[in-house]
């Protein structure tokens, strides 16, 4: 299958899984046991005011007709106006999304860049003590509760220790840097205001570590098992058998096939990191999605949980496909199958 | 001339007893589902009573775990807590498994577009990142334990429809599966006594796991306050409840956090022995 092809074919399962996403959260938001125009105008509301809301939303229509106005109204961008803060929902995700992207992208990597390298030393020590530790501290990663961990962080690194802060995005002494991208290190960088970067570098820190425990976890776990396939292929004795150093051998020729499984864990794990950010925002006061979905969900704003669900998922969905795309291009045995 | 080896008789012992770490995660769970089973006997105290003259005690020899903000002894309240998250693994993944191998056995051996309409039902819930959705279905049901566990179970069927489904396309061209169908056996006789047996291995595992992350999951609803409510003795409330003291009372929240960790690391050794057990080539891998 050329990749073409192959591209054509998962883009239209994308938009077949972005209307199925649709339904569901459509079909959620019609659970709510309550009249969601008197919930959004407020009980003092009067019954132009209500026939008007039903009317623009489509809430006095049969269902398949509201289900049309609701998608349409997606594609325009308009995912209706949260309840909570009164602005609309799109641009409630818009200011908060990029606070999220940036710590489940610090924390992605993160545990790229711890748990590859603990993968491939837990392979070639196999059974022997760092393995044990890798494997322990990765059994430990993939059952601890990321909320229970960031509380443990901050009462050490903050309430004992004061050595990070805990919470927030930057210190509530230094002005935030002009948005160019949302993410504050970048921003701050970009202003050429070093106290910003470190501030935010050190905000981001605990947040960042407690968020991506569990997909470093995975990706150890991944990348050791990986390895073990690969190490004793005829390839890598060869390459041992012309004399060439272990660290060369492991790094350059096991370690780089051994990847390719790895990529796939890395984008299933974007999800469980986006799952994460609800809590550990919640905890460590992150100003982002996750954060503004549990204070929304509280105040049962349902247009703005909606619209995180959606938007979660979508990215979600982009991202697998992009890793898909990506593992079909790096694999020539895929790509020619 | 066919030679014969004689090989060296050795007792037989399954995998799975063969890795003390399996051992030891199963032995944690059935002490756990003692503790949870006999707690009204065990628990030195009433996890419900307040104390307000005793708040926030250090452990001690009194209260082994120290008491919680409102007097209540924290080693009573960690054993009732051990029989809610048992309660919540085994309903999550009972409903979850039966919605979903029902679906995956349907699509495995319907075929053709049931089983096109019913996979891409399952792509769509992948598609949720899980506790978002568990989270959105939670606030819409209203947040208690029964609507977390639901709102648990709908997130978590989609993985054993796709299991069961490839099994079922693997299996239902085996000879025995021919053989029952070139005797007349019925479509639902086939599907429940030759093929549902086989695929119970891999659901084992996969059940031994998602007790783990349901677990997780419905500890993470309660601690934002999507799951169960306070005044229940559950570890994800506990913590919740604990959050303001841990610079200072780090027990509240330190307890029934390990007690998440261990039991959930539990499970996941079982499923990783279980696993090994049923797949000898990934002995050790994992």
């Amino acid at each position: 299958m050329t990749l073409l092809s192959y591209l054509l074919r998962r883009l239209v399962g994308f938009a077949a899984v972005l209307i199925g996403v649709s339904i569901i959260t459509f079909g959620l938001s019609h659970l709510v046991p309550t009249d969601p125009a008197i919930v959004a105008l407020g009980d003092h509301a009067t019954d132009e005011q209500i026939d008007a809301f039903r009317e623009k939303y489509g809430l006095n229509k049969p269902v398949p007709e509201q289900y049309w106005i609701y998608v349409t109204n997606l594609i325009q961008g308009d995912l209706g106006i949260s309840l909570r803060t009164r602005r609309p929902v799109a641009a409630d995700l818009h200011d908060f999304f990029p606070a999220t992207f940036e710590l489940s992208l610090t924390a992605l990597v993160l545990s790229i860049l711890i748990g590859i390298p603990a993968g491939v030393v837990s392979a070639t020590a196999r059974n022997r003590l760092p393995d044990h530790v890798v494997r322990l501290l990765s059994l430990i990663g993939g059952s601890v509760p990321i909320f229970w961990l960031g509380l443990i962080l901050i009462g050490f690194f903050y309430g004992r220790l004061g050595w990070l802060p805990g919470g927030a995005r930057i210190d509530k002494f230094i002005p935030p840097p002009p948005m160019v991208t949302g993410l504050f290190t970048v921003d701050s960088l970009l202003a050429g205001n070093y106290k910003a970067f470190w501030s935010s570098v050190h905000h981001l820190l605990l947040p960042a570590l407690a968020l991506g425990y569990f997909s470093t976890a995975i990706i150890a776990r991944m990348m050791r098992s990986s390895m073990l396939e690969v190490l004793p292929q005829m390839y890598v004795l060869a390459a041992r058998a012309k004399g060439l150093r272990q660290g060369k051998v492991v790094w350059r020729h096991a370690a780089r096939n051994a990847l390719i499984p790895a990529v796939t864990t890395i984008g299933v794990t974007f999800g469980s990191l986006l799952s994460g950010a609800v809590l550990t925002e919640t905890i460590f006061s992150w100003p982002g999605l996750g954060r503004y979905a549990t204070s929304s969900a509280i105040n049962l704003d349902f247009p703005a949980v909606m619209g995180v669900t959606l938007l979660a998922a979508l990215v979600y969905t982009a991202t697998n496909l992009i890793v898909d795309v990506g593992y079909h291009w790096l694999d020539p045995r895929i790509r020619h199958d | 001339m066919t030679e014969v080896l004689a090989m060296p008789a050795r007792p037989h012992r399954p995998a799975w007893r063969r890795s003390p770490l399996t051992v030891a995660g199963l032995a944690l769970i059935v002490l756990l589902a003692l503790i949870a089973v006999s707690a009204p006997l065990i628990a030195p105290a009433d996890p419900l009573k307040q104390v307000l003259s005793t708040r926030l005690e250090p452990p001690s020899a009194e209260h082994w775990l120290g008491t919680d903000q409102l007097g209540r002894d924290v080693l009573s309240r960690m054993i009732y807590g051990a029989r809610i998250s048992l309660l919540i693994g085994t309903v999550v993944v009972g409903l979850a498994a039966s919605l979903g191998t029902f679906v995956g056995l349907v699509a495995g051996y319907a075929g053709g577009w049931l089983d096109e309409v019913l996979m891409r039902l399952t792509d769509v819930f992948f598609a949720f990142p899980a506790l978002i959705l568990a989270m959105a279905i939670s606030s819409a049901l209203g947040p208690s334990l029964t609507n977390a566990m639901i709102a648990i179970a709908v997130v978590s069927w989609p993985v054993y429809a796709r299991l069961v489904r490839a099994q079922v396309l693997s299996l239902r061209e085996r000879e025995y599966v021919e053989a029952a169908r070139s005797l007349g056996a019925s479509a639902g006789r086939i599907v429940w006594g030759h093929i549902l047996p086989n695929t119970l291995a891999p659901l084992l595992v996969q059940a031994s796991f998602d007790m783990g992350s349901a677990i997780l999951s419905a500890a993470g609803l309660s601690f934002i306050g999507f799951g169960t409510q306070p005044p229940t003795a559950e570890w994800g409330v506990m913590i919740s409840e604990g959050r303001n003291y841990i610079a200072t009372q780090a027990w509240l929240s330190l307890f029934p956090g390990l007690a998440i960790l261990f039991t959930v690391a539990a499970f996941n050794l079982i499923g990783d022995g279980l696993r090994d057990a049923f797949d000898p080539r990934l002995r050790g891998t994992g």
